[in-house]
């Protein structure tokens, strides 16, 4: 890495060293005019209540120091920390909040602009939830679904719906610690009284409510979002793509859809090839409409039609200043108001749309599910009009990449046997076998404060290097993807002799693109995929799999964090600890969690020893689960042969793994 | 690198859909879509498009909705750069191409192509393997005398190398089907060319002169888990699992490959059949799909049987006496006609017995062999015919006299699994041959006696410490040991008459077949032997001592519950336990209430007539309609897979003439319509048993083929014949 990089991505750079030439100051520049305040930053600030902030500093402030009401140090860590959790949480659910009430919609017939376009998916989920199906009317199967849903979000006593999507197992350590979430509306809620003044303040019991809120993320708000998805806009099967700066098109209208939420950005791929819409943009002048997508909202569309992608987090600001983008939606999570300015300076249109989120400055066209394809050729006309004022000022970047992407569980499934052979057993095979040493999911954000996109590439390459496969969500996805490293071809070139063989038998590139950050929950159902084959762990927790997220800065990633690690997953971040301030509060999540549920959360800053830990824990789970050693190009599997006893003593009740394709 | 394998099978699926479609839309021009087709002798249909979609394929419209279904499977070849993913829609295309296969080979039979014939030779194939064939060989399946089945696709690069892969097949006792051609040249020819005998009975089945032909093999292994397996049509994880796990197939394909084959052996991957060739292919390792390597290449032919074997996970235990020419279960239906025959024994036409004695330890010495009689070497090397006794003495600290008959049985398979050695009958009505072939190779009087000593302890380890063999030659010699044998055969018959329910304590499970149908228990009585007819009370007992942990199992009967329909507490405790759980009781001399489950390999059927208040019977094999409305093929499909259906139950042949037979439902006066190959077969038997129960012309009052296929004609047989199920009570 550069010494002066700001981002570990050569087209990022040039736009960045370009905006420094033309006095266009970006987040990479804010990121070092601002340092973190290290008190805050390490979890030792209360700001709970007015008598405050209160710093919690000194020598011995674990032991010593008090707040006014006389809050120790590892009371105000755990407080923050919690609060961060049930921010993430918020955010995913309510996210997917909007998703199950447009099925609602849908099914009801409020929103005639959408369908259900997978109604496999959805018989599939109405399986979990108990709803029958058969011989019944789509809406009326999505009705009853959508309000199953619902329910999870206000739900004030009793268990969430996708409790038992996790293995037997991993519920009974759930249980045994008293961290199922009852309804995700009431964890958040509960979690913000938990941390007002006054009310909860050991942080054992501050933390285990923490996890709680966390599971209600993971396994209720977030997988009810992938799952809703799904139905109304197609389960993600492989598709080819682009990626990087080099997206966008000269001759054509640039419209970039960023930010989170799908159902806008899914109208819009919609009603873009109308030849009404086609027709309008040669008429201002141009050959055409080229749709492109910034952040998760891209991630969404490139999954399920493989629309292009501008990258991750930090790409948003040197987008705008490319000088192509005629107009850019934005909804919620992860936008920077940054952009309402600089797109000031450049022609560029920025639309705010969800009627949650303003940016002074900025156009506002609120998004309504009732007339959806109305409001996406609203918007893309304004992109249209727009191009006849694009000036030649920006950084113009040729540079693009191919992604292959579209791996959702169900794909993974199917990919590893087909129709009628869908299943994890080549995955957990390759894993006994030790061709593939483990799995890692590379997720969370990219980051302004490290050479950003650097550390996720530093990690991909190495991990495939140690035959470990990566599946990958989010930026962190982006980062591979912006990186040129979603294709099969880096399998051959770059993967360990193990992975390298298992990817080429099937023909997938060593890291998978699951989806947005709230796709993570698609990890949670293949990890549980995983135990159910079996062979391995029979619950998640135990199994050689690792989260990392190497860049993350959202309290999202936090929330996401916390409910791996209460999964039974491990899980790695970058930069510094947001509760290092506290040594009981950091024994808490690592120690303390991984002897109660297997996973752990821990913060290191240095990537090599990042990489190191991970191979560590996979190394470990391979043994306790009394895997062969794992040795780079030496693997098969230990041939058992069967005469016929043998043959008379195989399990009776065999259950394969229910496959959907 | 697997791309290649991948692009090559969906490239062939296309090919085969859009082939079988042509045709389909050919023939269905010439004889409407209402046209019905059933392959020979199946109660299943298309059985690989019936067991994976529970469609049945009646009709020529029919086999348009299945290619559908087929077209629904294809997908675009990967391409060269940036290709997504390929192995599972390889794998779908394998699938479509199992369908597109099974509809071309059909309309194939519609316009009177299959089974193919060789247009040179007029050599005929076996074409489609019917239902008949596969039960018959249940047992074989299940006891480890057919452990495999190889698959050979194409030819060798010469005559001697198919010659020497299949012999070596034939030793390890798989079954292998042959079929394709490189250029028109193919293992069937190539061994045809050389003498070898082709057929069921020598194990090497040449199925068709294409690729495509293949399918014959992988619609008979996925009947086993429609049959054996109880699985249903349409589960088709299940059935895959089942195959992958339990069904030891694998593909050797000599020569270049092409896309077909590659399509093929897509389709048999997804039934976990691994394959393997000896050119310079590429090769998937990674495991999951199969059990073990998907595809793998192995140059050198004399290694490639063993990698094979290896690579599907199969374990194979020989046991081959010290002799000069080959041993093995693949020999025993090698038939030596009078040209090939260098000597005779028996047969009406010398003196000839064969005798198992049970001896002292102290009595005899282990593993030798005497030949007695002047001059018995110039006589043997004469030719011809010579008089014969061979004595097998066995002694042993767990040898019982019941075992005698139990050991001397196996006589037969002893002989006649040496290449070139012949065998039939048993005692002293036996018949044997040695064929020049064998004479050339070296083999000699001693070496009969070799091979009962060694196969003798082979078999009946445990039980056998000491075998010593005697083979008298000289025709007084003969004579007066048969005089002898004849007293021990009739004792023997005597012990085996007082051998009832009642009077022993202790029945027999037989669980061989659970290897296939996993539910499945047979329970045996002395006077109900198991249903495939292989196993009675003795073997049961024989084989316990031999392996106590073995597909054999005591089961002490316990107290009896009731009398009549043969329910024991002992038999339901050890039920629940042996079943998994899927059977919890049993009427053992009943068909109307919890009555024998049934693995598959049943030599008979009974199935209730209502409307005659009595029953029916008919052995597998038995093609025609019976008054039950169905083939025995059907029958069959509703009986096997380890369930109990009142009314229908699999038996033995032998148990039609035991005094338990339907004892609860009122015997043998049940019995309204039976086959002609049945009645004639059991005749003298059944004949005492009918005097016994009163109705000594029963026989004559029991329907059969000739008299009616329908329940009307039956019914009308029935009343006119006076038969005393008419007025018997009723069944239901």
């Amino acid at each position: 890495m550069d010494k002066a990089a700001k981002s570990a991505n050569k087209e990022a750079e040039q736009i960045i060293d370009w905006g420094k030439a033309h006095g266009i100051e970006t987040c990479f520049d804010r990121a070092e005019k601002i340092k973190p305040c290290p008190i805050g930053a390490s979890g030792a600030c209360c700001k709970v209540c007015h008598m405050g902030p209160c710093r919690l500093v000194g020598k011995n402030a674990e032991e010593e120091a008090r707040g006014v009401c006389g809050a120790t140090l590892p009371t105000v860590a755990a407080r923050n920390f919690l609060r961060m959790i049930a921010a993430g949480t918020a955010a995913h659910s309510d996210h997917a909040r909007g998703m199950a009430f447009t099925l609602l919609a849908v099914a009801t017939g409020q929103a005639k602009d959408f369908k259900i376009t997978d109604v496999r998916k959805l018989y599939r989920v109405a399986g979990y939830l108990n709803i029958e199906f058969e011989g019944r009317e789509v809406n009326a199967v999505a009705k009853d679904v959508a309000e199953k849903l619902i329910e999870d979000f206000g739900r004030q006593r009793g268990e969430i719906n996708y409790l038992k999507r996790a293995p037997k197992k991993t519920q009974e350590r759930w249980r045994k610690w008293g961290i199922i979430p009852r309804g995700i509306d009431r964890e958040v809620c509960e979690t913000m009284h938990r941390t007002h003044i006054g009310v909860d303040h050991d942080p054992d019991h501050l933390l285990t409510q923490g996890l709680r809120t966390a599971l209600a993320d993971g396994w209720a708000g977030s997988m009810i979002s992938t799952d809703v998805t799904d139905i109304l806009f197609g389960t993600p099967q492989p598709v080819k793509a682009e990626a990087s700066f080099g997206i966008f098109k000269k001759d054509e209208v640039n419209l970039v859809v960023h930010g989170h939420e799908p159902l806008l950005a899914e109208t819009i791929v919609d009603v873009v090839s109308e030849p009404e819409m086609t027709a309008y943009a040669k008429s201002k002048g141009a050959k055409g409409i080229n749709l492109a997508g910034m952040c998760c909202t891209a991630n969404e569309v490139l999954m399920r039609h493989g629309i292009p992608t501008a990258g991750g987090f930090t790409n948003q600001e040197l987008g705008i200043m490319t000088g192509l983008i005629d107009a850019l939606t934005v909804d919620v999570q992860c936008i920077m108001p940054a952009i309402a300015d600089l797109s000031k300076k450049f022609h560029t249109k920025v639309i705010t749309t969800s009627e949650k989120a303003k940016i002074q400055g900025a156009m506002h066209i609120e998004f309504d599910e009732h007339r959806a394809k109305e409001i996406a050729r609203e918007i893309i006309k304004i992109a249209i009009d727009n191009f006849q004022n694009r000036k030649a000022y920006g950084e113009h970047i040729t540079e693009k990449f191919p992604v292959i992407a579209g791996f959702s569980h169900e794909y993974i499934e199917y990919m590893q046997g087909g129709k009628w052979r869908a299943s994890f057993r080549p995955l957990n095979d390759a894993i006994i076998a030790g061709r593939i040493r483990g799995v890692v999911g590379l997720a969370g954000c990219d980051n302004p404060r490290v050479p950003s996109t650097g550390l996720h590439r530093f990690l991909a390459t190495e991990l495939i290097k140690h035959d470990v496969l990566i599946v990958s969500t989010g930026c962190g996805a982006a980062a591979c993807g912006t990186a040129g490293y979603l294709t099969p071809e880096m399998a051959l070139e770059n993967a360990g002799p193990g992975l390298r063989e298992v990817c080429e038998a099937i023909g997938i590139p060593p890291i998978l693109h699951l989806g947005a950050c709230v796709d993570n929950s698609r990890i949670l159902t293949i990890a549980s995929a995983m135990a159910e084959e079996g062979g391995l762990s029979d619950e998640i927790g135990g199994m050689p799999a690792v989260g990392i997220a190497p860049e993350w800065m959202s309290e999202k990633a936090i929330a996401i964090g916390c409910y791996f690690a209460a999964s039974g997953v491990p899980v790695i971040f970058g930069g510094e600890s947001p509760v290092e301030a506290s040594k009981e509060v950091t024994r808490i999540l690592t120690e303390v969690w991984f002897e109660r549920f297997k996973g752990a959360l821990h913060f290191e800053p240095d990537p090599e020893k990042i990489l190191e830990m991970a191979l560590d824990y996979i190394d470990k789970a391979r043994e306790a689960l009394k895997l062969k050693k794992y040795e780079p190009g030496k693997f098969g599997a230990e041939r058992v042969l069967m005469d016929m006893a043998a043959r008379r003593e195989i399990e009776r009740a065999a259950k394969p793994h229910i496959g959907i394709y | 690198m697997s791309k290649l394998i991948a692009s090559a099978a969906i490239r062939g699926a296309h090919t085969l859909v859009k082939q079988a479609e042509e045709l389909l839309e050919k023939t269905t021009a010439e004889k409407g879509k209402d046209f019905t087709f059933e392959f020979p002798d199946t109660a299943f249909y298309l059985p690989m498009i019936y067991a994976m979609t529970a469609f049945p394929v009646k009709t020529l419209g029919d086999m348009k909705v299945a290619l559908g279904m087929a077209r629904e499977l294809l997908h675009d070849e990967p391409e060269d750069h940036l290709w997504k993913p390929y192995l599972g829609e390889a794998l779908d295309s394998g699938m479509a191409t199992l369908f597109a296969e099974e509809i071309l080979l059909a309309l194939k039979y519609i316009n009177g192509l299959e089974p193919a014939k060789d247009p040179e030779t007029g050599f005929v194939y076996n074409g489609f393997i019917t239902d008949t064939i596969q039960r018959n060989l249940g047992i074989q399946l299940v006891d480890g005398t057919m452990p495999g089945f190889a698959a050979i696709i194409g030819a060798a690069p010469n005559d001697d190398i198919a010659v020497n892969i299949v012999r070596e097949l034939q030793e390890k006792n798989i079954l292998t089907f042959l079929s394709g051609n490189v250029n028109g040249n193919s293992v069937t020819k190539q061994l045809l060319r050389n003498g070898v005998e082709l057929g069921w009975d020598t194990r090497i089945v040449p199925l068709g002169p294409d690729t495509e032909h293949t399918l014959y093999a992988l619609d008979w292994a996925i009947r086993a888990s429609l049959i054996f397996g109880g699985k249903k049509p349409g589960d088709y994880k299940e059935h895959l699992k089942y195959q992958k796990d339990r069904v030891f197939a694998f593909a050797v394909v000599l020569g270049e490959l092409d896309d077909i084959i590659w399509t093929t052996g897509a389709g048999a991957i997804n039934m976990g059949f691994p394959a393997i060739a000896d050119t310079d292919i590429p090769v998937i390792h990674p495991t999951g799909v199969c059990i073990y390597e998907e595809v793998d290449k192995e140059l050198d032919h004399g290694k490639i049987v063993q990698r094979a074997i290896e690579q599907r996970g199969l374990k194979i235990t020989i046991e081959k006496p010290p002799i000069p020419v080959a041993y093995g279960p693949a020999f025993e239906g090698e038939r030596i006609r009078k040209e090939d025959m260098f000597i005779e024994f028996g047969g009406q036409r010398t003196p000839s017995l064969e005798w198992v004695r049970m001896k002292e330890l102290n009595e005899i010495e282990d593993n030798k062999v005497i030949v007695v009689g002047d001059g018995w070497k110039e006589k043997y090397e004469k030719g011809g015919q010579m008089p014969l006794a061979i004595v097998i003495d066995a002694a042993g600290r767990k040898m019982q006299k019941d075992f005698e008959s139990i050991i001397e049985r196996k006589v037969h398979h002893n002989i006649n699994e040496a290449q070139g050695l012949w065998h039939m009958g048993q005692r002293d009505l036996n018949w044997i041959r040695i064929s020049s072939n064998a004479k050339k190779e070296g083999v000699t009087l001693e070496h009969i006696g070799v091979i009962m000593a060694t196969m003798t302890h082979h078999r009946f380890k445990s039980i056998v410490d000491k075998v010593q063999v005697t083979i008298y030659t000289d025709e007084k010699d003969v004579l007066a040991i048969q005089e002898e044998a004849r007293k021990a055969y009739k004792e023997r018959d005597k012990r085996l008459g007082s051998l009832t329910d009642e009077a022993v304590d202790i029945f027999y499970s037989c669980l061989l077949c659970q290897s296939f149908a996993p539910s499945h228990v047979c329970v045996i009585s002395p006077e109900r032997l198991g249903l495939c007819g292989a196993y009675n009370w003795l073997d049961g007992k024989a084989a316990y001592e031999i392996d106590p942990t073995g597909g054999n199992q005591p089961i002490p009967k316990g107290a009896l519950m009731d009398a009549r329909y043969g329910r024991y507490t002992g038999i339901d405790e050890y039920l629940k336990k042996a079943s998994g759980g899927a059977v919890e009781t049993l009427n053992l001399y009943t068909i109307m209430e919890n009555p024998m489950t049934s693995c598959g390999c049943f030599e008979c059927i009974i199935a209730i007539i209502p409307e005659a208040n009595g029953i029916m019977i008919v052995q597998r094999g038995h093609t025609g309609m019976t008054p039950a409305g169905m083939k025995f093929s059907t029958l069959a499909g509703s009986v096997g897979g380890g369930t109990q259906n009142p009314g229908f139950m699999g038996i033995g042949r032998n148990f039609i003439i035991s005094k338990k037979f339907l004892h609860g439902d009122g015997g043998i006066k049940r019995i309204v319509w039976m086959t002609k190959n049945l009645k004639e077969g059991l005749k003298d038997e059944f004949s005492k048993r009918a005097a016994e129960e009163g109705v000594p012309d029963l026989l004559d009052k029991i329907a059969d083929e000739t008299v009616a296929e329908d329940s009307e004609k039956l019914l009308e047989f029935l009343t006119q014949a006076g038969h005393p199920a008419l007025t018997m009570d009723p069944m239901l």
